[in-house]
């Protein structure tokens, strides 16, 4: 029993982060239709940027944090949305999804290339404490990165129903044309949405580099992960990609201590198949119009 | 202009068939390799040009076809018999797998086919006394027919070439029959071609399948050219270069994935003096060719081609009234 706590613990720690990522993903998917194949990079990316404000600039960590959610914010958000997006947009997905599949390939060999090719080791933003609670140890990090992952989640959600901004970049995602006929300019609203995408990477970037370590390749999986969790959950509702996210992350934990560690990364791939053969909205989602 | 045709596909075939001559062992063996891209990127053209779907498993049929033709020819099988069985269970599979993925919104065929590929890859990598795990499988043997055996490598290029424009040939048979023309309706207007009794579903099923099956023959083509084969040679890092071969080239047009291949094949060769940095440009390249091209390279060419080309035109004092 107390190993069961201790791996769904774990589980829940790690499914918020790919809950980040998949959150940015179903954003970006509503708000311009683009399918992000470069998601676990721009995860992986903000690492690097505080590595390098620590070790290049000499910075201590939190300003580093603070320069690299500035770089990712200019360079993830606005770049990204400005140079591939915009001119793509009018062609449809395909050309888009090859454009961010060779995005995430120039990411990740740019880091192996001007960084370096090993696996980095990053600061711990928690302390490194273990506590006892009924037989299971949980360790005070992965506390700290479910309760920020959420929090970050939580204030999104808040934002998004609560405030003019949010509501007019929901109205935004679901009818544009309307939208925008409604004084909505929309697209500043998809900037924003960019925007949001950068920053939630950062924050999974920073939670998820002390365990990993921060590692040119850790894109692959990540990205996977959150495409995954997204699908599972339901393409079109942030509660979707959230519950998504937590699921894998505990599934993930399970299969590899209950199942086969041989096949732990085959669980959340069985997962997906089984959820479109059967729920092909996802569990949360809401099913959209065919497009025929 | 329709006389010129048949005259330059046959000085291509020569040019094709001049091409090793006098080479090294290197340079024919990447040439017979992009031919096997090409046959693969051909498949997946189907799919993705002429019927419109996504797949992103093109390397995981590869790998079905490479792992079948390898198993049976090392156990004394001859390949034509392993080529028949590779391209059969790339098509079977392909049913098995779109079949449910088809049922529901478009892009789901993609997710569908992502997670296969991966498990898939785990497959093959796990399941050691069958596949030999990531070691592989070596030594397997390139057929020789009546007696005539292709194990130099400029022989095994004649071969291939030859699997190359026996499968272009299928390829064009497929895309003029009345069936193959069905698939052009159904990418340029479904609703239209729902509503004069194609069946959508099963015609999209059936490119996918098919798609499948080429991607199966030149797994069967690959196995016995590098003669090495094991599980992260078809992972979905190589789906997604497929799926750029035939995006580059220009998907939808039928010499698209040939020209896709050459660049996503040789690019990296003749960008080798770069070292490091070849995959980074290599990247940057292909973003700017979807930023300012969508439709890849053939549709970049023609665009150019039209600026330049006089064309007939009515009236250009009249354009506006034509239109309206």
């Amino acid at each position: 029993m107390a190993e069961f706590i201790q791996i769904i613990v774990s589980g829940l720690a790690a499914g918020s982060i790919y809950a980040l990522a998949a959150v940015g993903f179903t954003l970006l998917w509503q708000a311009s239709q683009t399918i992000n194949f470069a998601q676990g990079e721009f995860v992986m990316l903000p690492a690097f940027f505080v590595l390098v404000g620590m070790t290049v600039f000499g910075l201590p960590l939190w300003p580093s944090v603070a320069l690299a959610l500035a770089l990712s914010l200019l360079i993830l958000g606005v770049a990204f949305k400005r140079l591939i997006v915009e001119p793509m947009l009018p062609h449809g997905t395909l050309p888009l999804v090859i454009a961010t599949i060779s995005l995430g390939l120039l990411m990740k060999e740019s880091v192996k290339e001007f960084y370096g090719a090993t696996a980095q080791p990053f600061p711990a933003i928690f302390p490194q404490t273990v506590y006892e609670i009924a037989g299971a140890s949980v360790s005070m990090q992965d506390i700290g990165n479910l309760v920020v992952s959420m929090l970050a989640i939580g204030s999104l959600q808040l934002f998004l129903n609560r405030t003019r901004t949010g509501r007019c970049m929901q109205a935004s995602a679901q009818n544009p044309a309307v939208a925008e006929i409604l004084g909505v300019n929309v697209k500043r609203m998809v900037l924003y949405t960019f925007l949001i995408n950068a920053g939630l990477a950062t924050v999974a970037s920073v939670l998820i580099s002390p365990i990993y370590l921060a590692k040119f390749s850790n894109g692959e999986t990540l990205g996977l992960v959150a495409f995954i969790a997204a699908i599972v959950g339901g393409f079109n509702q942030i509660r979707g990609a959230l519950v998504g996210g937590l699921l894998i992350g505990v599934i993930d934990n399970l299969s590899a201590v209950y199942i086969s560690a041989q096949y732990r990364s085959a669980m959340p791939l069985l997962l997906l198949i089984a959820i479109i053969l059967l729920r092909p909205q996802g569990l949360l989602g809401t099913s959209e119009g065919r497009t025929v | 202009m329709i006389r010129l045709k048949p005259f330059l596909l046959l000085l291509g075939i020569a040019a094709l068939v001049a091409a090793p001559i006098g080479q090294g062992n290197y340079i024919v063996y990447t040439l017979a390799s992009w031919l096997i891209f090409s046959i693969t990127a051909m498949g997946l053209n189907l799919t993705l040009g002429y019927a419109g779907q996504v797949s992103l498993a093109q390397a995981a049929f590869m790998g079905i076809g490479a792992y079948i033709t390898a198993l049976m020819t090392l156990n004394g099988i001859h390949w034509g018999l392993a080529v028949i069985v590779s391209i059969a269970a790339s098509f079977a599979v392909g049913l098995l797998l779109g079949y449910p993925a088809l049922r529901v919104q478009h892009h789901f065929l993609a997710f569908v086919t992502l997670a296969f590929n991966t498990l898939l890859f785990l497959v093959l990598r796990n399941e050691e006394e069958i596949t030999g795990g990531s070691f592989g499988l070596v030594g397997m043997p390139r057929p020789s027919f009546f007696g005539i055996t292709t194990d130099s490598n400029i022989a095994f290029y004649y071969f291939t070439l030859v699997c190359f424009i026996v499968s272009a040939g299928a390829m064009w048979w497929i895309l003029r029959s009345p069936w193959g023309r069905a698939f052009r309706a159904l990418r340029e207007n479904p609703i239209r071609a729902e509503s004069l009794g194609l069946k959508v579903r099963r015609q999209t099923l059936l490119a996918f399948a098919i798609g499948s099956a080429f991607g199966g023959l030149a797994g069967a083509l690959q196995a016995p050219l590098v003669q090495f084969i094991e599980p992260s040679s078809f992972a979905l890092i190589h789906s997604l270069k497929i799926l750029l071969m035939v995006v580059v080239g220009g998907s939808g047009f039928f010499f698209g994935p040939m020209l896709g291949a050459a660049v996503v094949i040789l690019l990296p060769e003749l960008l080798r003096f770069t070292e490091g940095y070849y995959l980074i440009i290599y990247s940057t390249l292909v973003i700017v060719l979807m930023v300012f091209s969508p439709t890849g390279l053939i549709g970049a060419g023609k665009k150019l081609a039209e600026r330049f080309r006089p064309k007939h035109e009515a009236r250009r004092d009249l354009k506006q009234g034509v239109q309206l």
